[in-house]
């Protein structure tokens, strides 16, 4: 039985979501900082990949990620380690190339184990309340924008061909 | 949306200034000098701007007769993505693989 996932925002400059697993949280500690389990499921929606997974897990060491959608764009993140409890905790800072949160968040994952279930607490915090906003708002515009983008190409094309 | 409309709103939104004031107006609304300030452009050209991004629907004026503060329409933004929807199905599809693998991972139990 799989808990469903939670999305809050507890303060202003936080986001947290937090999901229980059926399985002891060393093993999810695993999958979260080996990266040949990372790319499997590290994913999102149906039809995205993870051709970039670099990880250097010690405290300082560097991860790297980048994930292609189904139309091929490509999305790319990464930070540093700054704290790692193993089985229990990671500290990471992250920033996205498109920079669409303001600046740097840091990630942090905490993992608490009830009998055979592990619940899973990630927070993130934002370097300011504009900046979760701004990321909440941004993200959007920018995605929006993403995708005007595409239709602007797809229309000059089209208008190209007409001419002719 | 017709595509008169559409044609409007992606005209305004192919201008760097244009998403930059877009950006600057989701923190909250601001007034035509407020906007001119962090851009090397004078007023007038920023009101041609704001003209474009007017009659795309994409910013209105507030009440405020002297300021005439502009401020973002949410909608035709809303309309193609909401962020904290797209962030929470990402982790959801993402954590029902992670049950799957975990299940894989799990030592067989007598």
């Amino acid at each position: 039985m799989n808990e469903t996932l939670k999305v809050t925002t507890p303060t202003d400059r936080e986001i947290v979501i937090t999901r229980v697993f059926d399985a002891p949280r060393s093993l999810i500690f695993d999958c979260m900082s080996k990266p040949e389990l990372v790319r499997r499921w590290l994913l999102g929606p149906p039809g995205y990949t993870m051709p970039v997974c670099e990880i250097d897990f010690r405290v300082g060491g560097r991860y790297r990620y980048v994930w292609r959608g189904p139309d091929g764009s490509e999305m790319g993140m990464g930070g540093v380690y700054r704290e790692i409890v193993p089985s229990e905790r990671i500290v990471q800072t992250e920033l996205f190339d498109q920079d669409w949160t303001g600046g740097e968040t840091v990630g942090t994952a905490l993992l608490t184990e009830q009998g055979s279930r592990t619940t899973l607490t990630i927070t993130e915090l934002y370097s300011s309340k504009e900046a979760r906003d701004g990321a909440l708002r941004t993200g959007m515009a920018e995605g929006m924008s993403a995708g005007y983008d595409r239709l602007a190409e797809l229309l000059t094309s089209m208008m190209e061909g007409e001419g002719k | 949306m017709t595509p008169e409309r559409l044609d409007a709103t992606f005209a305004a939104l192919a201008d760097p200034t244009r998403r930059a004031i877009l950006a600057r107006l989701a923190s909250g609304e601001a007034s035509v000098t407020e906007l001119a300030g962090p851009f090397a452009m004078s007023q007038p050209a920023i009101s041609k701007h704001l003209k474009v991004l007017e009659r795309a629907g994409l910013i209105s004026r507030g009440q405020d007769a002297q300021r005439r503060p502009r401020r973002l329409e949410a909608k035709p933004l809303a309309e193609a993505t909401e962020w904290l929807e797209k962030y929470r199905k990402f982790w959801e599809a993402s954590f029902q693989r992670l049950d799957a693998l975990l299940n894989e991972l799990k030592p067989r139990e007598e």
